[in-house]
């Protein structure tokens, strides 16, 4: 065999600490390799030309390249040596940044180590061989998960370009949080104003499947082709019949059943209800919990009063299978519960300002919820307690966010712009009400963001404190709020009528669970991870399932829309050809010496190992074997490390591979 | 029920009506308390001030006796040694330089695994249906704030007790005995501690903030479990109201003194008579009417 | 001055195991203390001063006499920087270095406690109050207060002293 050796300098990340002129001539002298050199940036155009030229001149049938992790450019190299004739597979990476200069300081033995890793690399690629992709069709559907805004968007953007989508949303209607808020910032328009066109076009949307009151139960499948099983929760309404004439829900007789989920229990809901009035779909649900005939079987009034006869007390859920070729996940946030005893909560709680204890102590959603016109009190700025006018507000930012006593160190990013908004609405609705702001830092990075917080200071007149709070009690009535403001170095208390909190946003508390499902990695708060923070932001480590919005992180609705919209590229990006290459790395059984024990099907996390049997000329069953499906199997190779017959290899890691590989290390 | 008992120089000096009273409760308990012997000071505020090291050196030889005494469990009734017990015990477990000079300088070594308890705790592991059990006279009438001071829940983290800004558990004893409690906003802040002495001023005026918010939140009387911040409810209360003369004033009360009148102690052997604010007219008003339905 | 910088960072942080870097200066501390109305300066002023390499600033305000140990900074700090123990540490440091403190009162008690603790191993009110006084020559204080303690027993006449009495000093001595 004859090999190629490359060392790159990665500029100066691998240059500084290993010595590439000396490591490339010392490559020189491993056995097979007949030619060896290195270069500034070997993933650069000049830098692959000079392997494509070697490989030619050279007569090279394998290459090892010592550079970054090979998940940065691994790919690249391949391409390159593929387009001079090598097979791609033919090629390895040592990986002499990751692995080498970025976590050693002392030039010669970071040089010795790199050596090593070429050397291992090259006995290595020795016992490599030509492999070619798996081809796999891709079905040209998405499921998108989570029906707020972002979820909204990425359905529409992928349904305007011609292909079906399903969008599943767990309440029984779409709008998310978005659908709550009042005015938006900077430019204070209507929230419902601009989002309810959106939702209406979904669900008037030919190519869009609207499921909402549903819930994702299981994903099977890979990139291209996921077979996806997805419960429709009864709503005991048949909604073929439903004209949406909301009769049913008026007539329920238990009118105060619950909180308003949608008015963050700043209301209540019967047990028949429309999360609000422009619920899409315009289906009412039975909350069956709270319903009397489901308690005690008597009541059945919305069944009396409905002329379509569309309530159906006997209806169950409903599993739905559907086979989709990309998956988005905009499964969005919730925020930080600020009770005293958050309970299973990984976070603490707020006790010293008094949320859960003091009515007119609420949060920022809530105070969305006051300042919207659809909300409780038509947008008249009222503070729960009694109705009365808040002559003196408190708003407090960072509650939970920046607190790592709390259990949150990140950011949340939106709550210094929905601060001010707040504020400047309050001044507006209020004359000659008073309000104060506690904030560290203002971080008003976005277009006209800054401008927007000023015009609150400035043309508003609300009165900024720089300091954190440190306790609320009430006293006469009023919530003494006991702060300090670190500029001036003075003690700030302020008898307030009401104080909102801006408080964290958190993932979603089934975040977790959605994501082990889609194989998606998760970060400790339960945000899903993207593959790449810099260059691939919306796509995951799962191949085919992208993320939208806040499940990703704290974000703001046009960072939600911007993302959702970029996931959706994505999708159709997959949806441009009709048949997928897959890596070969996947699983193989010796069927010679495979006794049949299928130890390997258990321990498979994909369903992907099948029993074959195997038969004689006459038909009878001689023996069983383990069979691997490739376009299931994902290559872990747990099924290559659990066979106690050494039966299975995995493809592109075969034992003599790997084996080559240590035993240079030994030799050393 | 045995327990091993800290009771710290409060106990044994200025608060030893906190002493009898907690004697005279746990009897009626069934609850026997073995003192440390020859127990030293925690060294209080004053060793922290000066070195971290003997801040725990000073607790740590008390808590090598009771395991050289075969104790198990060991309350401190009194709010500050409790904190710096438990401080100690948390630091000496975590910090293997800190043991090891502790141990040098004490000569001794250090044995981890005593559990050790605050007041409501020792209630808490009694039982508080025990309590409820025993109480003879009826305190229905009587409204108490309960005053946690900062030492008894600080810090959460190490202490792990209730709910470090809107604590309950003292409350759940004093209903326990009959009594009823308040809602008021003061039940963790500073009394001022160790500045009794040198700022006078500064103890007067947190002193009269919390006096305040328990009298305007329609308490009768504070119950407390640290005899610091019973010094400075209590023996300052008279020149707050020289200071204030508007001040009404209001009986502090120890929690085991509240537990003894529950359990029909006489007032004398509970320490009642040493208190400054004199509690006795408001209790056997607060009384009258059961005593009077007893007669 | 650098390297003076890193000596009196690195006895603070021997002293409290946390880096005061890690304060970012949210006041919250400053906005809770109970004691707050009679600091010439704020608590979270003090961490400033010891961030930005102002010692002289930081030990010599009075604000470190005047802290009262509550813990209430410490629990709600939302880095949980334990304030209250960086507290100690400036004090000790200020003593070991002879920085004259800002508030004698407060220092001239823990001086008398600690002088009971040394003589007796435990802490004895009547020499306490009579050490404070000789030491800060304030002999009409608590004059009114007095009586009626010693009536209602509150103060021993005798102190009650620790058998091994000899070995606590010992140990007080050793440690600083």
């Amino acid at each position: 065999m004859r090999i190629g050796v490359f060392t790159c300098h990665c500029g100066e990340n691998i240059g500084k600490t290993v010595d590439c002129p000396a490591v490339s001539k010392a490559a020189a002298d491993f056995p097979g390799v007949v030619h060896s050199e290195d270069y500034k940036y070997m993933c650069s155009d000049p830098g692959q030309n000079l392997i494509k030229q070697a490989i030619i001149e050279k007569n090279l049938d394998a290459v090892v390249v010592g550079s970054c992790s090979p998940h940065m450019h691994e790919r690249t190299f391949r391409k390159a040596c593929s387009s001079a004739g090598i097979n791609p597979y033919m090629v390895e990476i040592a990986n002499l940044r990751e692995h080498c200069s970025w976590i050693h300081d002392d030039i010669p033995s970071a040089t010795a180590k790199a050596i090593d890793l070429l050397r291992f690399a090259v006995e290595r690629v020795k016992f490599n061989e030509p492999l070619t992709p798996i081809k796999v069709p891709v079905t040209k559907r998405a499921l998108v998960i989570g029906g707020g805004i972002s979820g909204i968007q990425a359905s529409l953007d992928i349904a305007n370009s011609g292909f079906e989508v399903i969008l599943v949303e767990k309440e029984p209607s779409i709008g998310g949080h978005m659908s709550q808020l009042s005015e938006t910032f900077p430019t204070l328009d209507c929230s419902q104003c601009i989002l309810t066109p959106r939702m209406v076009e979904v669900y008037q949307h030919p190519k869009i499947k609207l499921m909402a009151y549903s819930e994702v139960e299981n994903v099977e499948g890979f990139i291209g082709n996921f077979k996806v099983t997805i419960r429709k929760k009864a709503r005991y309404v048949k909604d073929e019949l439903c004209t949406g004439c909301g009769l049913c829900f008026q007539k329920c007789p238990i009118k105060k059943a619950a909180l308003s989920e949608f008015d963050e229990g700043l209301t209540t809901r019967p047990a028949m209800y429309v999360p609000f009035p422009q619920a899409v779909p315009n289906i009412p649900v039975i909350d069956k919990s709270i319903c009397t005939y489901f308690k005690n079987g008597k009541c059945q009034m919305c069944k009396k009063v409905c002329g379509r006869d569309a309530i159906d007390f006997d209806q169950q859920d409903t599993l739905i299978e559907e086979n989709v070729g990309a998956i988005i996940a905009a499964t969005g946030y919730k925020l930080y519960s600020i009770d005293k005893k958050p309970e299973g909560s990984i976070y603490q709680g707020y006790g010293e300002y008094g949320y859960g204890k003091y009515k007119d102590v609420i949060n920022g959603l809530q105070f969305e919820r006051i300042a919207s016109a659809s909300g409780p009190t038509s947008g008249e700025i009222l503070r729960p307690s009694d109705k009365s006018v808040p002559k003196k507000i408190v708003f407090i930012q960072c509650v939970g966010s920046r607190d790592e006593s709390k259990g949150i160190s990140y950011c949340s990013k939106i709550c210094c712009m929905y601060t001010a908004k707040h504020a400047m609405l309050y001044k507006h609705k209020v004359h000659g009400g008073e309000a104060y702001v506690f904030y560290m830092d203002i971080r008003a990075g976005g277009k006209m963001y800054e401008e927007f917080v000023r015009r609150a200071i400035e043309e508003d007149g609300v009165k900024y404190v720089r300091g954190r709070v440190s306790r609320i009690y009430k006293e006469n009535g009023k919530l003494i709020v006991k702060g300090e403001d670190t500029i001036a170095g003075v003690k700030v208390e302020i008898d307030a009528d009401m104080v909102v909190l801006a408080t964290a946003m958190i993932a979603q508390q089934e975040a977790p669970k959605l994501a082990q499902m889609l194989g998606v990695p998760y970060d400790k708060h339960g945000f899903m991870l993207e593959v790449h923070p810099k260059l691939r932001p919306v796509e995951t480590s799962s191949g085919g399932i992208f993320l939208a919005g806040a499940c990703h992180s704290p974000r703001d609705i046009p960072e939600s829309v911007a993302m959702a919209s970029a996931a959706a590229a994505k999708a159709l990006v997959l949806f441009g050809s009709d048949i997928l290459e897959r890596e070969p790395v996947v699983a193989k059984v010796n069927e010679s010496t495979c006794a049949g024990c299928l130890y390997c099907r258990k321990v498979c996390a994909y369903n992907a190992i099948e029993i074959k049997e195997i038969k004689d000329r006459q038909g009878n069953i001689q023996k069983v074997v383990a069979y691997v499906n490739s376009s299931l199997c994902q290559g872990c190779g747990t099924c290559n490390a659990t066979c106690p017959s050494k039966s299975v290899e995995l493809i592109g890691f075969k034992d003599d591979q790997i084996y080559a590989q240590i035993h240079a290390f030994s030799e050393d | 029920m045995k327990f091993g008992y800290y009771p710290g120089c409060s106990l044994s000096g200025t608060a030893k009506e906190f002493d009898l009273s907690l004697k005279e409760t746990l009897s009626v308990l069934n609850t026997n308390l073995e003192e440390i012997s020859d127990w030293s000071c925690c060294g209080a505020s004053s060793a922290h001030i000066s070195s971290h090291l003997l801040a725990v050196a000073l607790p740590a030889r008390n808590l090598i006796i009771a395991r050289k005494q075969g104790l198990n469990d060991l309350v401190a009734p009194c709010a500050a040694c409790y904190n710096r017990l438990v401080t100690t015990q948390h630091e000496l477990k975590l910090d293997e330089k800190i043991r090891v000079k502790s141990e040098e300088i004490l000569e001794e070594k250090y044995k981890d695994g005593l559990e050790i308890c605050n007041l409501i705790q020792l209630f808490q592991k009694i039982g508080i249906e025990r309590i409820k059990e025993l109480k003879k006279i009826n305190l229905n009438d009587l409204k108490a704030a309960c005053y946690y001071g900062c030492l008894l829940l600080r810090p959460a983290d190490i202490t792990h007790f209730d709910d470090k800004e809107d604590p309950s558990s003292m409350e759940e004893i004093v209903k326990a005995a009959g009594a009823k409690t308040v809602d008021w906003n003061f039940k963790t802040e500073c009394c001022g501690a160790s500045h009794s002495i040198p700022h006078v001023e500064i103890v007067e005026k947190l002193g009269k903030a919390i006096l305040d918010n328990a009298i305007k939140n329609g308490a009768d009387i504070i119950v407390t479990a640290c005899p610091m911040c019973h010094a400075n409810l209590d023996m300052r209360q008279k020149n707050i109201i020289k200071h204030n003369p508007e001040q009404k004033s209001i009986p502090v009360l120890y929690l085991t003194q509240l537990l003894g009148i529950a359990f029909g102690i006489e007032y004398k052997k509970l320490g009642l008579n040493r208190h400054t604010i004199d509690p006795v007219p408001l209790l056997k008003e607060k009384t009258k009417k059961f005593a009077e339905a007893a007669a | 001055m650098e390297q003076m910088r890193d000596t009196f960072l690195k006895r603070v942080i021997d002293i409290t195991s946390q880096d005061p870097s890690s304060c970012y200066q949210c006041g919250k501390c400053s906005a809770g203390c109970p004691v707050r109305d009679f600091l010439d300066d704020p608590p979270n002023r003090i961490v400033r001063f010891v961030q930005l390499g102002l010692y002289e600033k930081a030990l010599s305000s009075s604000s470190i006499w005047m802290c009262a140990g509550c813990l209430t900074c410490s629990s709600r700090c939302p880095k949980n920087f334990d304030l209250a123990k960086f507290m100690d540490a400036l004090r000790q440091i200020a003593l070991q270095d002879k920085i004259e403190p800002a508030d004698k009162k407060v220092f001239k008690f823990h001086k008398a406690f600690m002088k009971q603790l040394k003589k007796y191993g435990r802490s004895y009110e009547l020499g306490l109050i009579r050490d404070y006084k000789l030491l800060t020559g304030d002999f009409l204080q608590d004059i009114d207060a007095a009586p009626s303690a010693f009536m209602k027993g509150k103060i021993s006449i005798a102190p009650h002293k620790v058998k091994e009495k000899e070995k606590i000093k010992k140990i007080i001595n050793r440690a600083i």
